[in-house]
């Protein structure tokens, strides 16, 4: 027995879906041997990684928080993988987005109005946006590969943040720790405890708590407009265009490099606001240990969503359950807190490995040997 | 500025060169067969805690080097069977690679932080090393030497040897080679496996020559580097030499910073001295991809996919 590939006629859309779910449980499967292979409870460590997050209600809240960052940023990087245009410095963009918005945080620090907030994420949206043009600039006038400088840029970004935060923007009241100042009231994100809220609206006895902050609603509605955007513009079709069929997109007219300006300030843009969202939010203040990394994750949450912004939502929750997992991994099993980057690295080789699926199909040939009758037959 | 302290600018800059040349070079090779390999930062942190793990357990740098490579070759055989035998995109792949190596690392190196291992003695007598002159040319750890061997070794393979006319030809022209019979995956998959040998090994300097204690994700970007250094050196192997040594003497700018003060921060603050490598990269490859006009020297396959039809 051996297997054989044939390439379809057309590209299978069952498996176009039906592979991500399968990498997702295939990397659960794998991974639990691995991880009892080299000395850990490799069950334990698989449920307590994908599993026990939705099992335990009051984790929800941190799944949400967790998801809204890299459902943003990865939205937005599924625009610019689908034109074949790798922004992979979407860390940086979120870093310098945070900071843009820190900064009006810093200025209205004894102001008070409804205004202040508004303005912040205005800030981070603009402050990612500037910083994905920079490899967007390079690109076009430049001709350099985006890919480098974009990482490149993600570097600069977190010293720059290091500089500020260890030195101008420190808490002059923190007791010289490296962050800055809390955000005030007006600074901060409202948000709402919904299972309080379904409690109260219909009396059910749901009891605990799963706050979402405006930012996470926010993302939500953002999901919305990028998918009839992608699914119903002219800016949908030219991304996919250019990205299918560079010399087909030069001879309809869309301008590649235009393009690369649009996607580079799109995803900057979102993964800056993503930044200043967690600043206004979960976070609170800027400190040394802000970059978590949402920036790479974001990329296999685009590429595990099929760079669909409904599929990226899924994705998105998928990794933010490994995240919370991981942490309640290592409290319960003690496993080191980097075994979920990878479970999420391995989510993704399988994903890849299975993108054959959809353009060829698999069959079992059986190997008996040829009858002698026609041995000159090569496979080749 | 006095002589000893030139002698130990260059001796730092040399060490804070040494894993970009060994990781720039294996990447080149790799690219020359047509395959961009975005894994090397990946690669370089398998290689480095491969390397850490040896040192600690047997004492043996010499080992550390060898296990470090094929750890190295061992990831970078992911790498291969996706984008070679499943036609994976490489791009992806590539960071995938990378996300996969800075995981598996810090795993495997949680349980040796804060140890420190014991490392290579200089090659050389140290009576050679009494003199100034003697002490830039003969005080290094044997792998600095090694990486001016392979240097060598790899213009010599790919210039000259019918095997590097082979190499060269597949990430030329995939379709021709393979219609005269060459096995252009077979010899990707050598080319893969050989960067993400000197990738390893590239990782394996850092615990080996500059620091010995382990840090979660010490290479600090130098992988990304390597591949912008392909980029600069036009793909060849003798020019990766000059380029490693001049990131490698930015890099440690940030050092002397840190060390004297005034003197350096007043004119930048460290944390600037430390993002220059990182700015000079794109300045670099700015002015080289724009006078060139796309890349020249770039094999003309880089990163397709071969698909082998009948």
């Amino acid at each position: 027995m051996r297997f054989k590939l044939e390439k379809r006629a057309e590209p299978s859309r069952f498996m176009l879906y039906a592979t991500p779910i399968g990498s997702v449980l295939v990397t659960m499967i794998v991974g639990a041997i691995i991880f009892s292979v080299i000395g850990y409870d490799g069950i334990g460590a698989v449920y307590q990684t994908f599993i026990a997050p939705i099992a335990t209600a009051y984790k929800w809240q941190d799944i949400a928080i967790k998801a809204s960052p890299l459902i943003l940023i990865g939205v937005g990087l599924a625009v610019g993988n689908r034109a074949a245009i790798w922004n992979i410095g979407a860390e940086g963009q979120y870093v310098v987005g945070a900071l843009a918005g820190t900064g009006i945080g810093l200025l209205t620090q004894n102001a008070t109005g409804l205004w202040i907030l508004p303005s912040m994420l205005v800030a981070g949206l603009i402050g990612g946006a500037v910083w994905g043009a920079i490899p967007a600039l390079l690109r076009t006038r430049f001709n350099v590969n985006e890919t480098l400088s974009s990482l490149m840029m993600t570097y600069v970004a977190i010293h720059l943040m290091n500089y500020l935060v260890t030195g101008a923007w420190k808490d002059p009241s923190g007791f010289s720790f490296p962050e800055t100042p809390l955000v005030t009231a007006d600074q901060t994100l409202p948000s709402w405890d919904l299972f309080q809220i379904v409690h109260q609206a219909f009396g059910w006895p749901i009891s605990g708590h799963f706050r979402v902050h405006l930012g996470i609603l926010l993302t939500l509605v953002i999901v919305v407009v990028m998918a009839v955007l992608m699914a119903r513009s002219v800016f949908g079709f030219q991304v996919r265009v250019v990205g299918s069929a560079p010399n087909a997109a030069r001879h309809g007219g869309f301008s590649q490099k235009q393009t690369i300006w649009l996607v580079f300030l799109l995803s900057g843009g979102l993964a800056g606001l993503a930044g200043i969202f967690e600043v206004t939010g979960p976070f609170g203040q800027m400190s040394l240990g802000f970059p978590q990394n949402y920036g790479f994750t974001a990329i296999i949450v685009a590429f595990l969503g099929r760079l669909n912004p409904i599929g990226v939502v899924i994705a998105g929750i998928v990794l933010a359950i490994t995240y919370v997992g991981g942490d309640m991994a290592q409290s319960v099993l003690l496993l080191p807190n980097a075994s979920k980057g990878i479970f999420q690295a391995m989510m993704l080789f399988f994903l890849l490995a299975s993108d054959i699926l959809i353009r060829y199909r698999v069959r079992l040939v059986s190997a008996t040997p040829a009858p002698a009758a026609q041995p000159a037959r090569s496979p080749a | 500025m006095n002589v000893d302290f030139l002698i130990a600018v260059i001796i730092t800059v040399v060490g804070a060169s040494t894993p970009i040349l060994f990781a720039a070079l294996g990447e080149l090779v790799t690219e020359k067969a047509g395959v961009l390999n975005l894994g090397v930062e990946g690669m370089m942190l398998v290689g480095a805690i491969a390397a850490f793990a040896t040192v600690d357990i047997t004492g043996n740098p010499w080992l550390a080097v060898v296990v470090a490579a094929a750890a190295g070759s061992a990831v970078s055989m992911i790498f291969a069977v996706l984008t070679l035998s499943l036609s994976a995109n490489q791009v992806a792949t590539g960071l995938a690679l990378t996300i996969f190596g800075t995981g598996l690392s810090t795993l495997v190196g949680k349980g040796f932080t804060g140890r420190i291992i014991k490392t290579f003695d200089t090659v050389f007598p140290q009576a050679l090393a009494a003199n100034p002159v003697g002490r830039v040319l003969f005080s290094y750890s044997p792998l600095v030497y090694f990486s001016f061997i392979m240097v060598a070794l790899v213009a010599w393979f790919l210039n000259r040897t019918r095997a590097g006319l082979i190499l060269r030809a597949v990430g030329e022209n995939d379709l021709s080679a393979h219609s005269i019979g060459y096995s252009v995956i077979g010899v990707r998959y050598a080319a893969i496996a050989f960067g993400g040998a000197m990738a390893g090994i590239g990782g394996a300097t850092f615990p080996l020559v500059l620091t010995p204690l382990w840090a979660e994700g010490l290479t600090g970007g130098r992988g990304w580097i390597a591949i912008a250094l392909v980029v600069f050196a036009g793909w060849r192997p003798v020019w990766l030499l000059g380029g490693a040594y001049f990131f490698g003497l930015l890099s440690t700018f940030e050092l002397y910073a840190k060390a004297s003060g005034a003197s350096w921060t007043s004119i930048l603050p460290s944390e600037g001295w430390a993002a220059l490598p990182y700015i000079a990269t794109i300045v670099v490859l700015a002015v080289i991809s724009a006078s060139k006009r796309g890349g020249g020297g770039a094999p003309a396959c880089l990163g397709r996919s071969f698909v082998p039809s009948a």
